[in-house]
């Protein structure tokens, strides 16, 4: 027996008698998540159980190192830990915005200090971050936002206001682009870390069309921000941005490594599928799923060894974002009138629907996927002009 | 297994592109044999050629004088030849006849595949018998005779019939019209009495043939495999064919596709180059995407395939799908950026077109592949 199928037998083992049974099932909606921080509230005992464990053993984050609260696998052995998560259809212990983003970001740019310390929080479940980029009059065109933090020697102080912040009025902590020289656009931008309590920071819910406000308006009037949280050098945040953007676009993309191989057409048959239209509908989606999957196995093994084109994020978050859209169309389709439901106890609180309407902002969150054809025209297929 | 080629899968890429980017090109074979209406249409000599390169065996046995090798290895030939729309019988000798003829005996194997690997036999696989690939219904039958078997029965869409030594052909030997069981495979020669073929051109110059078979006599050894239980190796034969077309398909898509980014960044219109168009550009770059998934859907099925995985069955469906969708676009959007041109016998691009068309049909098109993840999703 290899290493490998010995470390397999082990985190069989041990998932088997540590993942609670309740945490056996796909998440339903976004009320499942296990997002951690300060104002979590568990929904279960067993959510609570399962993120606890997981955390001890360094699980929540399983590929980062042990130093930072990791369990320091390989890439082969994090692959056979989705694996047997997958076998048993468990839920992420731990979900966050530090995990997926802000954590790859300290990892390349971020000093010891700040690794030891953030890193761990975050594989702890203690902090919950949010991301600070787009701004009312930036979106598309991020790097020209204005957010300014001013010199004050020891200090920053940050004036201005960011839009479309995911669940800044649940978080702890935000990472936040902000201008410190005026004089340079792209090279005057800084990636800095603080405190959503900190004074003269407000956020306002903004109501989407599925009803939720996953999404805040951020305000900073005089916030005060030690000059020791920066990530990476002072003006040099749009490298750390854009290496962030590529980790975004890659989560969006859904390439993380979720099983997927329960099609959707197979979904749709235990509530009933009798319109032949409608069934090769979602077998040529099944098609393009599954070839998806397949892409998103390939872009990871490909990043490992660095053989992706630096630009690919781009075309995994298009064509991944684009194709989850499709699939909420057709689950709507599949699910008829009993979809329609917004609040009932059965529909689980309108879940299919308000699900749907939120897929409709997967394109259009992190780079649309107009700006992504923009990108791959450029970098990857070098056309003229674009 | 990661999803990318190995060091000696890239070295034979290497190879492959090399090869056929200088022996196998549209000038030299493609318009050369159909602009001669050549009976073949395709080039002995370059079959040859293959067979020096080691080509002919790579899915044939080291022990029985080929590479061993698998249909990755396959694959990265097949990408080449849609590429460069090289008319060869590499798909129908050495991916689908070489894996039913590993199913043979010593006796078998030892008749038929010193030619293959030498260059010197082309061999035909005969399944379908109506216009679209149904190889769930197989009507031909074969009765025990003599020493052997008498075949009755037509079949259709035999690329390279005409051209071939021997023929596979699926015939029943038990059951009815659309059992599983019951299928028998066996190898004919293209001399056997009562085997008539007549031969068609079809829109891509490749040749084809509608087979009669007339009580065609055939004795015991030429039974590939067991009598009545050749299903399991009909659907090896049939997975080889079909992850090698999607691969192959592949391939002529990346061929329309790079012909036209080249174009999109040379032509001029309004005063600018057509490719600064931003209507061109977006959809160039959702042609990009296509493609890239549908070479991942490929790879994944090849490797499944070749692990022997219970997963391939799907997989190979998903990527024949994928790839004939991919590449469906990658011709249509090719002819369309192409403008007139695209329209004249004179430039590349509409070869491209017919060639995936006839690719398409060939072991089941993506409506058929799409049935198939369906049905094996059940539902």
């Amino acid at each position: 027996m290899s290493d490998l199928d010995a470390f397999r037998g082990e985190i069989r083992a041990w998932l088997e008698e540590n993942c609670p049974p309740e945490m056996r099932e796909p998440a339903r909606s976004d009320d499942d998540i296990c997002w951690g921080g300060r104002k979590f509230q568990f929904k279960s005992e067993a959510q609570k159980q399962w993120m606890e464990r997981c955390a001890a053993k360094g699980y929540t984050v399983p590929d980062w190192p042990k130093a930072y609260g990791g369990a320091g696998l390989n890439p082969a052995e994090a692959k056979i830990w989705r694996e047997e998560m997958n076998r048993i259809s468990a839920r992420p212990p731990l979900s966050s915005f530090g995990i997926w983003m802000l954590g790859p970001a300290l990892l390349k740019f971020g000093t010891e200090e700040q690794k030891v310390h953030y890193l761990g929080q975050i594989a702890r479940g203690e902090i919950r971050w949010c991301q600070g980029y787009s701004e009312p009059g930036s979106g598309s065109d991020l790097v020209s936002l204005q957010t300014f933090g001013e010199d004050k020697g020891d200090h920053w102080v940050v004036n201005g206001q960011k839009i479309w912040t995911s669940y800044a009025n649940k978080a702890d902590w935000i990472f936040c682009l902000v201008r410190t020289d005026k004089t340079n656009k792209y090279q005057g931008i800084s990636f800095l870390l603080f405190d959503m309590e900190s004074p003269g920071v407000s956020t306002k819910p903004i109501l989407l069309i599925s009803g939720n406000s996953p999404f805040c308006e951020t305000f900073f009037d005089n916030v005060s921000v030690p000059k020791h949280q920066i990530v990476g050098d002072l003006n040099r945040g749009w490298d750390v941005a854009k290496y962030l953007l590529g980790h975004e676009r890659e989560m969006i993309s859904g390439a993380g490594g979720n099983d997927r191989l329960n099609t959707i057409g197979a979904y749709a048959k235990r509530n009933g599928l009798e319109d032949p239209l409608l069934r090769a509908e979602l077998a040529m989606f099944d098609v393009d799923a599954l070839a998806f999957s397949a892409m998103g196995e390939k872009f990871l093994d490909e990043i490992k060894v660095g053989k992706a084109h630096p630009a690919q994020p781009n075309m995994m978050k298009y064509a991944g974002t684009e194709l989850n859209k499709r699939r909420h169309e057709l689950l709507m389709a599949t699910g008829g009138s009993a979809a329609l439901e917004w609040d009932s106890e059965g529909s689980g609180r309108g879940s299919k629907a308000r699900t749907w309407l939120r897929t409709k902002a997967n394109s259009i969150e992190g780079g649309t996927s107009e700006v992504m054809l923009n990108v791959i025209s450029k970098r990857i297929l070098d056309l003229p002009g674009a | 297994m990661a999803l990318y080629h190995n060091e000696d899968q890239a070295m034979l890429a290497d190879t492959a592109r090399q090869f056929m980017g200088e022996e196998g090109t549209i000038a030299k074979q493609l318009r050369h044999w159909r602009d001669k209406s050549c009976k073949d249409g395709f080039g002995h000599a370059l079959w040859k050629q293959f067979a020096e390169l080691g080509f002919t065996g790579i899915l044939v046995s080291e022990a029985d004088g080929g590479l061993g090798m698998g249909n990755v290895e396959a694959g990265i030939v097949l990408e080449e030849i849609g590429r460069n729309l090289t008319p060869s019988p590499f798909l129908t000798s050495s991916v689908m006849a070489a894996t039913a003829l590993g199913g043979g005996n010593d006796e078998l194997r030892g008749r038929y595949l010193p030619g293959l690997l030498a260059g010197d036999s082309v061999f035909a696989v005969a399944v379908d018998e109506g216009p679209k690939h149904r190889p769930e219904r197989i009507a031909t039958r074969a009765e025990r005779a003599g020493n052997g078997f008498k075949l009755t029965g037509q079949k259709a869409f035999v690329v390279h019939g005409g051209s071939a030594d021997m023929l596979v052909v699926a015939a029943r030997t038990a059951g009815a019209d659309d059992d599983q069981d019951g299928i028998t495979l066996f190898a004919v020669p293209k001399d056997a009495a009562g085997l008539s073929q007549d031969a068609v051109r079809l829109v891509d110059s490749s040749m084809a043939t509608h087979v009669k078979l007339d009580g065609v006599q055939v004795d015991a050894d030429a039974v590939i495999g067991e009598v009545d239980a050749g299903r399991a190796l009909l659907n090896r034969v049939l997975n080889a064919g079909r992850v090698g077309a999607a691969a192959e398909s592949v391939g002529v898509a990346g061929g329309a596709f790079d012909m036209t980014t080249t174009y999109l960044k040379q032509r001029k219109q309004f005063g600018q180059l057509i490719g600064e168009f931003q209507a061109l550009q977006h959809r160039a770059s959702h042609l990009y995407s296509e493609l890239e998934i549908a070479r991942a859907s490929v790879i994944k099925a090849q490797q499944l395939l070749d692990a022997g995985s219970e997963k391939a069955e799907l997989m190979v469906a998903v990527a024949k799908a994928k790839a004939g969708k991919a590449a469906s676009l990658a011709v249509k959007e090719g002819v369309q950026m192409h403008g007139g041109i695209g329209m004249t016998d004179e430039y590349d691009i509409g070869l491209y077109m017919k060639r995936d068309r006839a690719l398409a049909e060939f072991m089941g098109d993506m409506y058929y592949h799409a049935e198939r993840v369906a049905q094996l999703s059940g539902y």
